[in-house]
């Protein structure tokens, strides 16, 4: 029996491995489909990883080498090449691996499979379906790891930074990137992404555009683009067409969380995650969850963070049990997303909370109110959010102790 | 004048760079805006990733990137030099692929191992 | 010189050539894309159709009853994807109230087993999620879903085992007629036969004119359709159907044996080959869609199709033999519900004809396909033990292994697509849509049929995915 079983060797389970091992676990194994642990930060090979985490700025193979050398003098078993099929809410684990298909148990889990992307099918592009429509992961996966070109003349719908940072990779290895095309009137990607992938080379973004149709029997042979009006809906007469032989799909992306679901974990709709505490608990004890499987983050830094609090909170359980505690409901006030952590155990240890959400529109000059009732908690003034920008708030914890719920809202100042 | 947008934060604010003018910033809401309006047009640079052939590994190609930026004119012909590089496994995460590329004085090393 | 030709590997072309294949036949099937069931039998509702929806006395009604009974038990010996879970036609007023009567009448006359009209709280009681709105409903019992690909692949398969010859990649171009038999070109291919079978789905009235003087046309109409994802695979228990219209049978709502839930199709007029899918096809199959069960939560699709329903000027199938060239043509729905009942006339039809059909003294009609998800826990550690390839899970959403896949490349047909593998053992077919195991399926067909990647194609004919680098 391990003392916990890590779900997942991506950014996330990495550093919550680490995490449970500096906090004393010794028993923990982590399960990672790939013949390599990292997960998609090796395809990854933009820079621009880990300024937060470690002050300089990384690959993302770099930046899981960094964690991978730190669990290299630790106990912490590593099966590679091995999938969970199924896990059980009595920490029941069946794997499928060349050596074996086996059931093995855990005292604790960490839930930390990462997201997909969003496919051609989650937007219902209208059109033909030849090859050439690509995920943006997908793409880079061939290109990066395998030194396949998807294609030679390219449009990018979604402006997310993977579409982004694909649309300069293509650029310089020779392709023809046509236009990065935007459903919504903002991007999705950082600003610095914007830049150097598109202005440095010339691409145009169309914000408030979207495909409307894909041509060609065999390979894609073209695109329409059209504006879209404020209800996102297409405006008759402003069609462009593109002659493309690719087309690149960055439409966001999902938490990955079949195993959560089958396992019977409270799932928040609004996040496609898991419902998790502060010290990142699901519904079920001793099941904790971490990184883009709770919810999508911008950057790979605010995923280690979260994730070595998954891992501590995993061996505290581990050592001392379940925290046996009330609940505080944290609620979306207006034109809050999301928050994570969505409860609060009220007896908590932890001194301050991380409260992790992004805005449904863009705001400038502007405060986020934390409130309970009439009650105003805590006020944060911020200059600027976009739903493309992930929030963070610290509010001490002695501050919430006193409420059963407490809301989040968004507002102009 | 040059229009462009700031990337030091998240606002990323539209500046005017005078070139005339040494250079002056307008449109920056801080200092690092007219810090970056300035160099971008001067001398603007870019770190280069990228993947070079790699042989006997357990991939066929191995991610790599300059140590420090290089003038950003120079990416596409980095790129090319980059085409012809090939390393052999084992490699060492941060070993030196390529020094010195096109007489920048900036290092290519490896971002992982191999 | 060959027996039989059968043009066309759809579903009917590929039920025909199993069933002859147990006979003392050289038997060829000439197909003019790269793979089995590549037109309408891969883009359908995937119903056994019950058979209430036939007029009486029609070939239709009577193949279609037929094949209820052949369908299943094949799909039990060939290891197809196949669950008889009833369906319900659901009406919204008095006069589709009288329809439903209407049907529950010609399914009796038809032969149907076990109709029974539903009041709307039977109805509701069998599937809560539908509308309030519904008055009544037509339940027959004997419908079931199906995977209509992996059933052409599994008879194709079969026939292949059994000698047949499949030629893909060959369309037919002209075809004479010598007194002693016919002369097929296809492509640079010269095939000689005595009998010729006409199974061409959307070309059929083309091939028939190259023999017979003209007599029907296909007028192909297409539908769209939603798959949604797996969350969404219980939404519905049976295949719900609305009120035949004269827009046709209406859009359904049902689950499929992949578990996901299939929505649509409408009907529009197109061209033979066009699977094109337009904005206002996709507004009108959700719009109609609701009104059955209005909480299908269409946020979760994961992909849309378009297929083309070959269609004639007949109302019925078009079955018929004239001096050694029989035409299987005009196989609209409920074709693939049909499709073993078809096959089976078609021997008929043969025979009266005075072909000397005679048993090989051994063939096979039996098939078996590992799917690991369905295995147990311990029959999947035994198979792992067996063959390490079951242990590497390629295809995350669909659970489908290496091993899975090595199968489907080395099967009786090869398939030398991304989406062969597809049709084949399911990677691919998930929510993610083989954006994680795209890349892996490529390396495998090209280790396995020893091609460069960006040789593979993705589904038909140089649909390659990837493109070569100039270096």
């Amino acid at each position: 029996m391990y003392e916990l079983a890590v779900i997942g060797g991506g950014p996330a389970g990495l550093a919550a491995a680490y995490s449970a091992y500096q906090n004393g676990l010794r028993n923990i194994v982590i399960l990672e489909r790939d013949k390599e642990l990292g997960g998609i930060l090796n395809q990854c090979i933009h820079n621009g990883f880990g300024l937060h985490r470690f002050k300089e700025e990384l690959s993302g193979p770099e930046y899981a080498h960094r964690f991978i050398e730190m669990l290299k003098d630790t106990s912490v078993e590593v099966r590679l090449d091995t999938m969970v099929i199924e896990i059980t809410d009595d920490k029941k684990i069946f794997i499928n691996s060349p050596k074996g298909y086996e059931c093995i148990e855990a005292q604790s889990i960490v839930l930390s499979m990462g997201c997909r992307e969003r496919t051609r099918g989650a937007i219902s592009i209208p059109g033909t379906r030849p090859s050439g429509v690509f995920t943006a992961g997908a793409a880079q996966r061939y290109l990066n790891m395998e030194g396949l070109m998807a294609g030679k003349r390219v449009v990018i719908l979604g402006s997310g930074d993977i579409g982004l940072i694909m649309a300069r990779r293509m650029t310089l290895e020779g392709a023809k990137v046509l236009a990065c095309v935007e459903l919504m009137p903002y991007s999705g990607g950082l600003t610095r992404n914007i830049v150097q992938c598109l202005d440095d080379f010339g691409i145009p973004l169309y914000l408030s555009h979207t495909v409307t149709e894909i041509r060609g029997d065999k390979r894609l042979e073209g695109i329409t683009v059209m504006k879209v009006d404020e209800n996102r809906q297409p405006i008759e007469g402003t069609e462009m067409d593109f002659d493309c032989d690719t087309l690149l799909l960055s439409v966001g992306l999902i938490p990955e969380n079949e195993l959560t679901r089958e396992a019977g974990i409270a799932m928040d709709p609004k996040t496609n995650g898991a419902f998790v505490f502060e010290n990142m608990e699901t519904s079920i004890e001793g099941i904790f969850a971490c990184g883009n499987a709770v919810h999508v983050h911008d950057l790979v830094d605010f995923v280690s963070a979260e994730s070595e609090r998954a891992g501590a909170a995993a061996a505290e359980y581990v050592k001392n049990g379940a925290s046996d505690s009330e609940v505080i409901e944290i609620v979306n006030g207006a034109d809050v997303g999301y928050t994570v952590p969505q409860k609060l155990h009220r007896n908590t240890k932890a001194e301050k909370i991380d409260v992790f959400f992004r805005v449904r529109r863009v705001f400038s000059k502007s405060r986020v109110v934390v409130s309970s009732g009439d009650t105003e908690i805590a006020v944060f003034k911020k200059a600027f959010m976009v739903p493309g920008e992930m929030q963070h708030l610290v509010i001490p914890t002695d501050k919430l102790r006193d409420f059963d719920t407490i809301t989040v809202t968004a507002q102009e100042a | 004048m040059t229009e462009l947008t700031c990337i030091g934060c998240p606002l990323g604010c539209r500046l005017t760079v005078d070139e005339e003018n040494d250079y002056a910033v307008t449109g920056n809401s801080c200092k690092k805006g007219a810090e970056y309006g300035k160099n971008e047009l001067k001398n603007p640079t870019r770190v280069l990733t990228t993947t070079v052939n790699a042989e006997g590994g357990i991939h066929g190609r191995c991610p790599v990137r300059t140590e420090a930026p290089i003038p950003k004119a120079m990416l596409f012909d980095a790129m090319k030099v980059l085409s012809e590089v090939t390393v052999k496994a084992p490699v060492k995460c941060g070993e030196t692929v390529l020094e010195d590329i096109l007489g920048t004085g900036v290092n290519v090393i490896a971002t992982r191992d191999l | 010189m060959y027996d039989v030709a059968i043009i066309g590997c759809g579903i009917t072309g590929a039920s025909i050539a199993y069933r002859l294949s147990r006979f003392d036949l050289k038997t060829v099937v000439i197909e003019k894309e790269n793979d089995v069931a590549m037109g309408a039998t891969r883009a359908n509702s995937a119903i056994v159709h019950a058979g209430y929806d036939p007029e009486e006395n029609t070939l239709m009604a009577k193949l279609n009853v037929r094949s209820v009974e052949l369908t299943k038990e094949l799909c039990k010996n060939l290891s197809v994807p196949y669950a008889q879970i009833g369906s319900l036609v659901l009406a919204f007023s008095e006069e589709e109230a009288q329809h439903i009567e209407k049907l529950y009448k010609r399914g009796i006359n038809n032969g149907v087993e076990g109709l029974r009209v539903l009041s709307a709280e039977e109805t509701k009681e069998k599937e809560p999620f539908v509308s309030d709105d519904v008055v009544c409903s037509l339940y027959a019992p004997t419908a079931a879903i199906i995977s209509p690909w992996e059933y052409a692949l599994a008879l194709a398969e079969t026939a292949v085992v059994n000698g047949t010859q499949i030629m893909f990649s060959s369309e037919v171009s002209d075809i004479k007629k010598t007194d002693e038999m016919f002369v097929i070109r296809a492509g640079e291919k010269e095939i000689k036969a005595k009998t010729v079978i006409n199974a061409a789905g959307v070309q059929a009235d083309r091939i028939h004119d190259m023999v017979l003087p003209h007599e029907f046309e296909i007028i192909p109409n297409k539908g769209a359709y939603f798959i949604l994802d797996k969350c969404e695979g219980t939404r519905t228990k049976h295949v719900v159907f609305q009120c035949p219209n004269k827009d046709g049978k209406g859009v359904l709502v049902s689950p499929t044996v992949h578990g996901n839930l299939i929505v649509g199709p409408n009907a529009v007029p197109s061209e033979r080959y066009d699977t094109s899918a337009k904005l206002s096809d996709l507004v009108f199959v959700k719009r109609k869609a609701i009104k059955s069960v209005p909480s299908v939560d269409f946020r979760t699709n994961i992909k849309n199709f378009s297929g083309v329903r070959p269609n004639s000027t007949e109302s019925d199938f078009i079955i018929k033999s004239t001096d050694g060239f029989i035409d299987v043509a005009g196989i609209k729905s409920p074709g693939l519900a049909s499709a073993a009942g078809i096959a089976e006339y078609v021997e008929q039809l043969m025979c009266n004809s005075g072909i000397r059909l005679s048993e090989k003294t051994s063939y096979i009609k039996d098939r078996k396909q590992i799917r690991f998800k369905e295995l147990s826990h311990e029959e999947r550690k035994k198979l792992v033990e067996s063959n390490p390839l079951y242990g590497r899970v390629i295809c995350r959403c669909e659970t489908v292994t290496e091993g899975e896949i090595v199968d489907a490349i080395h099967r009786p047909i090869v398939p030398r697509t991304v989406d062969g593998i597809k049709r084949r053992c399911g990677a691919g077919l998930g929510r993610c849509q083989g954006g994680f195991c795209g890349p892996r399926v490529v390396e495998i067909l090209s280790r396995e049929l020893k091609v460069d990647r960006e040789e593979i194609a993705k589904d038909r004919d140089v649909s390659y995915i990837l493109k070569r680098r100039e270096r």
